[in-house]
């Protein structure tokens, strides 16, 4: 701090600078300079976030009534697709049947769904791998025929309950938030 | 850059880059640069408008992130970045903003020129770079004023592009190659888009050739006497550096004012209705600091003539090296050329005043004033055309052709310490100094 004013010309009217005190300039400059740009940075990055309109697509609501029996439905949620599978009592017994397998992401078939509505499974479908899509093909694609979807980009298997088999991906398809707010419609979020 | 360096590389890294690629020395060279002691205020103003340049690219960068450049879509998305987008509204406030706080500050800048010689041998080139920013700057400013897509950015890129309508044969099909269309519409806003994006990074290439250009002679100083030894100058860090950052820091809180307390006020409210190709504004004006050009543009009654003066009233900058020969850099020897100088400021501001006024408009509302050939002499269109008139007199009468007959230079002082040293302040030690006299 003091060698940078060597260089100086000497100035005759004044008695050498007290060192403390130029150092206590410094620091409150550089402190002040740092706080100001730190509270103008903020802006700059939050401005990235996600902005007012696309938070209010928070929540959907959808009557499940429309799903028929072993159909899946892909309604838009949040700007990504949401199953809404009606599951046939075949799929719930695969299901339920597996529960104690050996799974990557250990979870029973219950739990992933509303009690007493266990034909309904609605999942983000999202593969928590690196975020494709998983197909349904019910078994005919996946060679381990685990009945339910099937990731094409990187070949995930997903049972009749949306939990993770086979390949990459290490968790189950994800549950949203969401209530029966009758007996056949759902808020989603 | 000019001198020998005196940067010594002391750590293995240092000496490894500078040996491949010296940026440490170029950056050490830059800080150390020879720089007179005596600039006054007038000279922050280049460190200003190089803050003011790398605001308006950060905040423009962000805004292109939330922005939409389609006919459709321009005019909601602003008002999305307006409303929702996190702090959009400071954003856009401190872009539209810093485009005033922009030109303001090469307005003192040019006037800074012009008044202390710096355009002068051998800095002819820095000025020409100089006004080739400017002239940038104010095209770079247009395309973002049309970004919007409110009325007045409708209208206005209608009018400005029209201008080149009035050359000659190839003025209709220029238009129409520069908009894209018919008129003005979607294919215009894109390709405006798209340049208004480009240009800051043509205008920052330039500011490193104007920068280069300025580090070959180094600074003019407010005597406009040269450098003649190592004693008139100061290592450009600390001492300038800091004084930029004073003068930056006060700059911003002007800035802030803007922002935070009247961030419309330069702005105009029809803007803020959705561009309509079938009504013009009742009062459409450029953005204030177009609107001197846009006087002496409405000065001339023949389309051809004015756009002429508008582009002339530009060159005139641009040749200014080869119209003032006087040998004494700095007006404040030059006593004449001062007074001219201080009416040509004057004039300019009142060219901003006309510029802002309907051509009609009565000067002296009370007053009925009589016909001179084709406008009342009461009206703003008579004080444009002798504003203007005064414009192209300064240019290419006075500096020329009048003051290097009439003037006699004060005598400049030996060198630039020499008016520090004999000044009254500046007394031996010991006595009472009065340092609030300095200077």
């Amino acid at each position: 701090m003091v060698e940078s004013v060597a260089g100086a010309s000497a100035d005759p009217t004044h008695a050498a600078p007290d060192p403390s005190r130029r150092d206590f300039i410094h620091i409150a400059v550089v402190a002040a300079a740092v706080g100001g740009v730190a509270a103008v940075a903020w802006p700059l990055v939050d401005q990235m976030n996600p902005s007012a309109d696309t938070l209010a697509l928070s929540s959907i609501e959808y009557d499940v009534a429309k799903v028929a029996l072993g159909q899946q439905v892909t309604v838009l949620y949040r700007k990504q697709p949401l199953f809404v599978r009606h599951r046939t009592p075949k799929e719930i017994a695969e299901a339920v049947a597996d529960d104690h397998a050996q799974l990557r992401d250990p979870a029973t078939d219950a739990s992933r769904v509303k009690p007493g509505k266990s034909e309904w499974l609605i999942l983000i479908g999202v593969c928590t791998h690196l975020g494709c899509t998983p197909n349904f093909d019910g078994g005919n694609l996946d060679p381990g025929h685990y009945g339910g979807w099937f990731c094409p980009c990187h070949g995930s298997v997903y049972d009749t309950s949306g939990r993770i088999r086979k390949g990459p991906a290490p968790k189950n398809l994800v549950l949203p938030e969401y209530v029966f707010e009758t007996g056949t419609k759902i808020k989603v979020g | 850059m000019s001198g020998p360096s005196t940067y010594e590389p002391k750590t293995a890294i240092e000496r490894w880059l500078d040996s491949r690629l010296p940026i440490v020395r170029f950056s050490a060279d830059l800080m150390d640069f020879p720089t007179p002691k005596n600039l006054n205020y007038w000279w922050t103003f280049g460190g200003i408008l190089a803050f003011c340049l790398i605001t308006q690219i950060i905040t423009g960068i962000i805004l292109a992130m939330h922005y939409n450049a389609s006919g459709g879509g321009a005019f909601a998305s602003v008002q999305h970045i307006m409303r929702d987008v996190n702090y959009g509204w400071l954003i856009r406030y401190i872009h539209a903003n810093g485009a005033s706080m922009f030109f303001i500050a090469v307005y003192v800048h040019i006037f800074r020129g012009i008044y202390y010689g710096s355009f002068k041998a051998p800095r002819e080139l820095l000025w020409l770079i100089g006004a080739a920013i400017y002239v940038v700057m104010m095209a770079t400013a247009f395309f973002g004023y049309v970004l919007p897509w409110g009325q007045m950015s409708f209208w206005g890129a209608k009018v400005i592009t029209n201008i080149f309508g009035a050359l000659p044969v190839v003025g209709p099909p220029l238009v129409t190659w520069l908009v894209g269309g018919f008129t003005v519409d979607a294919p215009t806003l894109n390709r405006f888009f798209s340049l208004h994006y480009l240009l800051p990074f043509v205008i920052a290439g330039l500011v490193g050739l104007h920068i280069w250009a300025l580090h070959v002679p180094g600074n003019n100083n407010p005597t406009g006497v040269n450098v003649k030894s190592k004693s008139d100058t100061v290592p450009f860090h600390p001492y300038y550096t800091v004084k930029d950052g004073f003068a930056v820091s006060v700059f911003m809180i002007l800035f802030a004012c803007f922002v935070f307390f009247m961030p419309e006020a330069l702005g105009h409210v029809d803007n803020y209705i959705p561009a309509n190709p079938l009504a013009t504004p009742a009062h459409i004006v450029p953005e204030w600091y177009l609107l001197p050009y846009y006087a002496i543009l409405r000065a001339i009654p023949d389309k051809l003539s004015g756009v002429i003066a508008m582009g002339g009233a530009i060159a005139c900058i641009f040749a200014l090296p080869w119209l003032d020969r006087s040998r004494v850099r700095s007006m404040r020897y030059r006593p004449q050329a001062k007074l001219y100088f201080i009416i040509f400021f004057i004039d300019c501001l009142i060219l901003g005043f006309c510029g802002a006024h309907e051509p009609d408009d009565k000067l002296w509302p009370g007053s009925i004033g009589f016909q001179l050939f084709d406008s009342n002499i009461n009206s703003f269109v008579w004080l444009s055309r002798v504003a203007a008139a005064y414009y192209f007199f300064y240019f290419l009468i006075v500096t020329p052709l009048i003051l290097p007959f009439t003037e006699t230079p004060l005598p400049a002082p030996e060198s630039i310490s020499t008016p520090v040293l004999s000044h009254p302040a500046t007394v031996p030690a010991g006595a009472v100094a009065a340092p609030e006299k300095k200077g």
